[in-house]
């Protein structure tokens, strides 16, 4: 068959029948994928919750509870509220990242899980190695550390020549812990179980942390300052 | 005809190696050889695409217009990279966690575009797929060893196995500037033994 002409007719006919043909393709492929790339989301996540609150034996989830976009699971053991996994996107340095944030009933974070970023290869891509094992913020309180990077005045060592995928790091964290902080009004308000110092100091810190959000060094230092007159208490009180 | 198909098939690997020589698709070359897993890796999904595009362009070539040509090929590429892109988020989850960035990318790489114009539209079918298994695989290849030399220096690793300990590594091979002076290398070294 001879080549056909560039002429208008043929032009239009063979460039839409290929974009036709492609499009049918596509939407056949991506029918076939979704369910599992579904799935394995959703294992992922499920997966991501349990490794961030390893303290919790027979984890029993609630419903995950939205707000403005960050996703919080609350684990229950027995009846007892243990902690929550909080999931927040972030920007970094190359594009939005997610993290799934774990803290114990004391505001603790037991552990954390960067679920999917697209940090530099090499550099901020070690965000997860760096902040759980070289620098790490598992077993600190944002309330009680200043949980921004070293060379904005707080706490946390950045990781080597990824300072901005650092800071957006622990932003995630401190919006994460800003999220749990305010979402445990709720079994307070309702009056149901745990209606300890522990939840009114979280909402105080929760409460002066939120005015100054916007700042996170301010916010942070803020923290601080009130975390001494009120998250001090709660260490009288045992824990469970 | 079974030696014109044999040279199709290994022009990629050195002769007309599609990195080392030809010197096309650069902008994935250095972005991700940062480890081996990751070069082998990105080389394989761009391998299937060149693969499939040169058999399908090959095929279609005489029912795409000259004036049109460019376009028809991108829709072809890209709709295999989607391809990939989907089946890999699906059953790769972890592989495509570190390249997920970079896999879009492959419908603007120079290699698949340029061995569909240069090659695909001028040959048939079958010397079309082995063209495009021979230059996925020369294009595999020395992003594997640039992966592995950038991941040997730069962490004492290579596939994840240990051979020296970290902290002896050179970060600079890990960063972009490392994989300009590996790649300068390597290539240095491809151009001595060519001759």
């Amino acid at each position: 068959m001879a080549k056909l002409k560039s002429s208008l007719t043929n032009m239009l006919l063979s460039l839409t029948l290929i974009t036709l043909v492609a499009a049918g393709l596509l939407a056949g492929i991506y029918s076939l994928t979704k369910d599992t790339i579904a799935a394995t989301n959703a294992a992922k996540q499920q997966a991501a919750i349990i490794a961030v609150l390893p303290q919790v034996e027979g984890l029993n989830i609630a419903e995950p509870l939205e707000v403005d976009g960050i996703t919080i699971f609350k684990a229950h053991q027995g009846d007892t509220f243990a902690g929550a996994a909080v999931k927040v996107a972030e920007n970094g340095f190359g594009g939005t990242f997610h993290v799934m944030v774990g803290f114990d009933n004391a505001g603790t974070i037991t552990g954390f899980e960067v679920l999917d970023h697209q940090e530099t290869p090499g550099l901020g891509s070690k965000m997860q190695e760096w902040f759980q094992n070289v620098r790490t913020i598992i077993g600190l309180n944002p309330a009680q550390s200043n949980l921004t990077v070293s060379k904005d005045g707080g706490d946390v060592d950045a990781i080597t020549a990824a300072t901005i995928s650092s800071r957006a790091f622990l932003a995630a964290v401190n919006k994460a812990y800003n999220a749990y902080a305010e979402a445990n009004n709720a079994p307070q308000a309702q009056g149901v179980s745990s209606a300890t110092p522990i939840e009114a100091a979280e909402t105080l810190a929760a409460d002066s942390l939120a005015i100054t959000a916007d700042d996170t060094t301010c916010a942070a230092d803020t923290a601080v300052a009130t975390d001494a007159n009120i998250v001090a208490e709660p260490n009288v009180e045992p824990a469970n | 005809m079974a030696n014109k198909a044999f040279k199709t098939l290994t022009n990629g690997l050195l002769r007309e190696n599609p990195t080392m020589v030809l010197v096309l698709g650069m902008c994935p070359t250095l972005a991700t050889t940062s480890s081996a897993i990751n070069g082998m890796s990105m080389g394989l999904a761009t391998t299937f695409v060149l693969l499939c595009s040169n058999v399908v362009i090959s095929l279609l070539k005489n029912l795409i217009p000259d004036k049109v040509r460019i376009p028809a090929f991108i829709v072809v590429i890209a709709s295999f990279v989607t391809i990939v892109q989907l089946c890999m988020q699906a059953y790769l989850p972890d592989l495509y966690a570190s390249l997920g960035l970079f896999i879009p990318l492959i419908v603007v790489n120079c290699i698949v575009l340029g061995r569909a114009e240069a090659f695909a539209a001028k040959n048939n079918a079958g010397l079309s797929a082995l063209d495009g298994i021979g230059m996925g695989l020369g294009f595999t290849l020395s992003l594997t060893i640039l992966g592995a030399i950038r991941e040997l220096l730069g962490t004492g690793k290579v596939f994840d196995f240990t051979i020296f300990p970290d902290s002896y590594g050179m970060l600079l091979f890990v960063l972009a500037p490392g994989a300009f002076i590996a790649l300068a290398y390597v290539m240095a070294l491809v151009n001595k033994l060519k001759k």
